[in-house]
C-alpha cells in the first residue's frame, strides 16, 4: 500500500492521506472525558489526537529539542513543568522554544531514586520529562501509568518506554546555514516518525531560528 | 499641615565622646575624629586651639600639636549610646534616634505626663545626667529640625530651650542656610543672595519646587518651620534565636533532629505569638571540637517545625553523612527575615496549586537533599555554560550578570538543547588525521574532517563546520581569565555539536539534539 499510494496522482495521494488519518483517528479514538493539554497547534498532527493527552506517556528516545516542543504548550498555558533525570537540559533553548522557566522544577541527579521522584512530582505537575537512568521494569512502568492515569499528569520520555501513547523519533536532519567553514546553525530540517499503536507516519518539520518559530509542512502518511 | 512638637536631647561632641572612650584618651584633651581625610568632630579644647569642622588633618594637626587624631567609628558610637538610650527609655519610652547623640522625642505624651513642656525638659536632662552625660542639652519647638537647632542653640549654662508653639519660623530666620543639610542646594541660594533660612522660606514654594525639585521643595518646608517629620519610636528588637545545647555531645542525625523538635516547636510558636513567621532561618552548629557552621536557609512561604529539621539535617550532612566527623555540642537558630503572619494565611479552602506543588518538591528534597531540586533562570555570559544559572528550590536565584545585555561575542541563532556541564575531551581531526590546533590569530592548522564525541570513541565524518570563533574575557584578572575558541560542527549522523578549544584541548559545550 505505500508503495501505490506514493505512485498516485497528487489530488488522489492528498485524498488518500485524509483517509488514513481519519482511520487512525478513529482506531485512537478513547474513551469519553479524555481530557487534552494546550499543545502547539505545528505539532498536532504529530501527535494521536491532535493534542497531548493528560495521564499518557509519551516517548522521546532522542530529541530534547522535541520534548521542549511538547512542554512548550502545556507550559505557556499556565502549566508547570518538571525535568527529572537530565542533567544538561538547556535552559536558554527551552525557553526560546516557549517553556516559562518561572514555571520550570529540576531534579537532575534523582540517581537510584528516579521513579519515586517521577511519581512524586507527576502527583502535584502536569508535565513530568524523564530520562530514566536504567531500562523501567514492567512493574515500574505499569505503576507509574497508573498513578499517571490517576493524577492526569502526562509524562515525556527520553528513552524507550513501554506503554506510550506514541513514540516520536527524529529520523533524518538537515541543517541550514552552516557551510564548511562559514555561516552558523540557523536551521534543521527533520522528519519526525511517529509510532502510535502499530501506525507509523512521518513527519517532516522544519525549526528555524528567527524569532524560534517552527513550520509545519506537509505531512506524508505510511501505514505499517 | 503643621509641624508636631518635638523634644531633640543633644548630646554634644558625642563621637568625640565615644572615640575617646574607645581609644583610652581623656576625652577633655583636644581630639579630632576624622573621616575621609577631613575633621568630622572635635573636642572643646581643640576648638580653642582653633581646630575646625573641614579642616584637613595637615591644617588641624599645624593648628594644635598635640591634637590627638581618631578615626571615625560609627558602630562604637553606636554602641556607646545604647545604654544612655536605655537610661532614657527608662524614663520615656518613645525615643527615635536620629544619629548616635541625638534623639527626638514627641512632645505630646512626656509633656502632659510630667505637667508641661519645661518639665518634660528638666527630666530629660536628668535622665541623661543620670546615664553620664550631664552636659547634654535639650531643645523643644515645632517639628524635629527646629528642636535640633534650638538644643544647638544653648550654652552650657542655660541647657534646654523652648521656643514656642508657632514660633519656629521667627527663630529658624536669621540661621545660616547651610542647615539646610543639602551643600549643594545652599551653595546656589548663598551665591543667589540668600544666606538665611528666613529668606529662603520667603521664596514662593512652587518656585523653589521648579528649581530645586521635591528635595528642595521638603527643605524649604523645613526652613519655614513646617517640618512634615513625624517621630517613630524605636521598638526595641526582641532577641528571638533558640539554642539547644547537648550534654553530652551528639554524633547521629537522626538523635539530633528528635532532640530539636521541642525546640523548633518552641521558636517558632515565640514568633506565632507574635503574629509572624520565619521566611529565611540561619543555622548556627558548634561542634565538639569547637567547629561553627553556620548557613542561612531561605523559605519560599513560611518555616515549619519539619521544615527547620530538615535544613538543619541537609546542614549536618554537609558535615559528614550518617555518623558525624565530631560530635554536635551546640544548635542555634535565629530567624534571618520574618514577616507578618496574615500575608501567609491559608485561604478557607486550604492552600492553592502552589501549596501543593511547594510541598511535593519539599519532600522529594528531604528524599535527595537541598540542592536536588532546581530553578532555573537565564543569566549573562558569552558561553552557554556561563548563561545557565541554576538556583536550589525554594531559594532566590537571582543572576549575577544581567541576560538582556549586548554580549558581543555570545554564538547567534539555535540555543543547544543538551548544555554539557562537565566538558567532556572530543578529538577534532583534519584530513590528515592530526588534532587541529587554532592559533593566536584564531585560524585552524586545518579545515575539521573527522571528529570523535565523548561517549564513543568512534570516529565520525564532519559534514558542515562553521568557526572557530574566539571568546577572550576578562584578560586583566588573572583567575578569571579565559581564553577560548568556539566551533559547531554536524557529523555524518545528523548531529550538530558546540566544541571549544583551549589551551590545546577540545572539550564539548553543548549538543543540538
Amino acid at each position: 500500500m505505500p508503495s501505490s499510494a506514493l505512485q498516485l496522482a497528487p489530488d488522489e495521494r492528498a485524498r488518500t492521506v485524509e483517509q488514513l488519518q481519519a482511520r487512525i483517528s478513529a482506531m485512537q479514538a478513547t474513551g469519553l472525558g479524555v481530557r487534552t493539554l494546550p499543545t502547539r497547534p505545528e505539532l498536532a498532527p504529530l501527535l494521536p489526537g491532535g493534542a497531548l493527552k493528560a495521564g499518557a506517556a509519551y516517548a522521546v528516545p532522542d530529541s530534547l529539542t522535541l520534548a521542549m516542543l511538547l512542554m512548550a504548550g502545556p507550559s505557556a498555558a499556565g502549566g508547570w513543568c518538571a525535568v527529572v533525570g537530565v542533567p544538561d537540559f538547556g535552559i536558554e533553548a527551552a525557553a526560546g522554544f516557549g517553556v516559562d522557566l518561572d514555571r520550570l522544577v529540576l531534579v537532575p541527579q534523582p540517581g537510584e531514586h528516579w521513579l519515586a521522584v517521577a511519581a512524586q512530582v507527576a502527583d502535584v505537575l502536569p508535565i513530568v520529562l524523564l530520562r530514566p537512568p536504567a531500562r523501567a521494569t514492567a512493574g515500574d512502568t505499569a505503576r507509574l501509568a497508573s498513578r499517571l492515569r490517576q493524577r492526569g499528569s502526562t509524562l515525556l520520555v527520553l528513552g524507550p518506554w513501554a506503554q506510550a501513547e506514541a513514540t516520536l523519533e527524529v529520523r533524518t536532519t538537515a541543517w541550514t546555514g552552516i557551510g564548511t567553514g562559514s555561516g552558523y546553525l540557523a536551521g534543521r530540517d527533520v522528519t519526525v516518525t511517529v509510532t502510535a499503536r502499530d501506525i507509523r507516519s512521518e513527519h517532516p518539520v522544519r525549526i528555524r531560528d528567527d524569532r524560534w518559530r517552527i513550520e509545519q509542512a506537509a505531512a506524508r502518511l505510511e501505514a505499517v | 499641615m503643621s509641624a508636631e512638637r518635638a523634644i531633640v536631647a543633644w548630646c554634644p561632641d558625642w563621637p568625640i565622646r565615644a572615640g575617646a572612650a574607645e581609644a583610652g584618651v581623656d576625652p577633655d584633651e583636644p581630639i579630632a575624629v576624622i573621616e575621609a581625610g577631613v575633621v568630622a568632630a572635635c573636642s572643646a579644647s581643640a576648638r580653642a586651639a582653633g581646630v575646625r569642622r573641614g579642616l584637613r588633618i595637615r591644617e588641624a594637626q599645624s593648628r594644635c600639636a598635640t591634637l590627638v587624631v581618631l578615626p571615625a567609628n560609627p558602630a562604637a558610637d553606636a554602641r556607646r549610646f545604647e545604654p544612655v538610650l536605655t537610661a532614657l527609655e527608662s524614663g520615656i519610652p518613645t525615643v527615635q534616634v536620629v544619629r548616635p547623640g541625638v534623639v527626638v522625642i514627641r512632645a505630646q505624651g512626656p509633656a502632659r505626663f510630667f505637667g508641661g513642656e519645661p518639665e518634660a525638659a528638666e527630666t530629660v536632662l536628668g535622665l541623661l545626667a543620670g546615664a553620664g552625660v550631664p552636659e547634654a542639652r535639650v531643645g523643644i519647638a515645632d517639628g524635629p529640625f527646629a528642636a535640633e537647632q534650638a538644643a544647638r542653640s544653648t550654652t552650657p549654662a542655660t541647657r534646654a530651650r523652648l521656643v514656642a508653639p508657632g514660633g519656629s519660623a521667627s527663630f529658624l530666620a536669621p540661621l545660616p542656610v547651610a542647615l539646610t543639610g543639602m551643600p549643594e542646594l545652599a551653595a546656589v541660594l548663598t551665591k543667589l543672595g540668600i544666606r538665611t533660612l528666613g529668606d529662603f522660606a520667603a521664596l514662593p514654594a512652587d518656585q523653589v519646587r521648579d528649581r530645586f525639585g521635591p528635595a528642595g521643595e521638603a527643605a524649604h518646608r523645613v526652613a519655614a518651620g513646617l517640618d512634615p517629620r513625624r517621630v517613630v519610636p524605636r521598638i526595641a528588637p526582641k532577641d528571638r534565636t533558640a539554642t539547644v545545647e547537648f550534654e553530652p555531645p551528639l554524633d547521629r542525625v537522626d538523635q539530633i533532629a528528635f532532640a530539636l523538635k521541642r525546640t523548633a516547636e518552641r521558636f517558632l510558636d515565640a514568633l506565632a505569638a507574635d503574629l509572624l513567621v520565619c521566611t529565611g532561618l540561619t543555622v548556627e552548629i558548634g561542634t565538639e571540637d569547637g567547629g561553627l557552621r553556620r548557613r542561612t536557609w531561605l523559605h519560599p512561604r513560611s518555616f515549619t517545625t519539619l521544615d527547620v529539621i530538615d535544613r538543619v539535617r541537609w546542614q549536618l550532612s554537609g558535615i559528614g553523612v550518617e555518623a558525624l566527623e565530631a560530635a554536635v555540642s551546640v544548635v542555634r537558630l535565629a530567624p534571618e527575615s520574618i514577616d507578618e503572619a496574615a500575608n501567609h494565611e491559608q485561604g478557607l479552602w486550604g492552600g492553592g496549586p502552589d501549596e501543593r506543588i511547594h510541598h511535593a518538591l519539599s519532600r522529594v528534597q528531604s528524599m535527595l537533599g537541598h540542592e536536588a531540586v532546581l530553578t532555573a533562570t537565564v543569566g549573562g555570559g558569552r558561553l552557554v555554560a556561563d548563561r545557565r544559572v541554576l538556583a536550589p528550590w525554594g531559594e532566590r536565584g537571582a543572576p549575577q550578570r544581567d541576560p538582556d545585555r549586548p554580549w558581543p561575542g555570545r554564538l547567534p541563532g539555535f540555543g543547544p538543547s543538551s548544555v554539557l556541564g562537565d566538558r567532556p575531551d572530543v578529538a577534532v581531526l583534519d584530513p590528515a588525521g592530526a588534532t587541529v590546533v587554532v592559533d593566536e590569530r584564531g585560524m585552524p592548522s586545518g579545515p575539521p574532517a573527522g571528529f570523535v564525541p565523548p561517549d564513543s570513541g568512534r570516529r565520525r565524518a564532519v559534514t558542515a563546520w562553521a568557526g572557530p570563533w574566539p571568546v577572550d574575557e576578562r584578560w586583566w584578572d588573572p583567575v578569571a581569565a579565559r581564553s577560548v575558541h568556539r566551533l559547531q560542527v554536524v557529523d555524518d549522523d545528523g548531529s550538530a555539536w558546540l566544541l571549544c578549544y583551549e589551551a590545546g584541548r577540545w572539550w564539548a559545550e553543548a549538543r543540538y539534539d
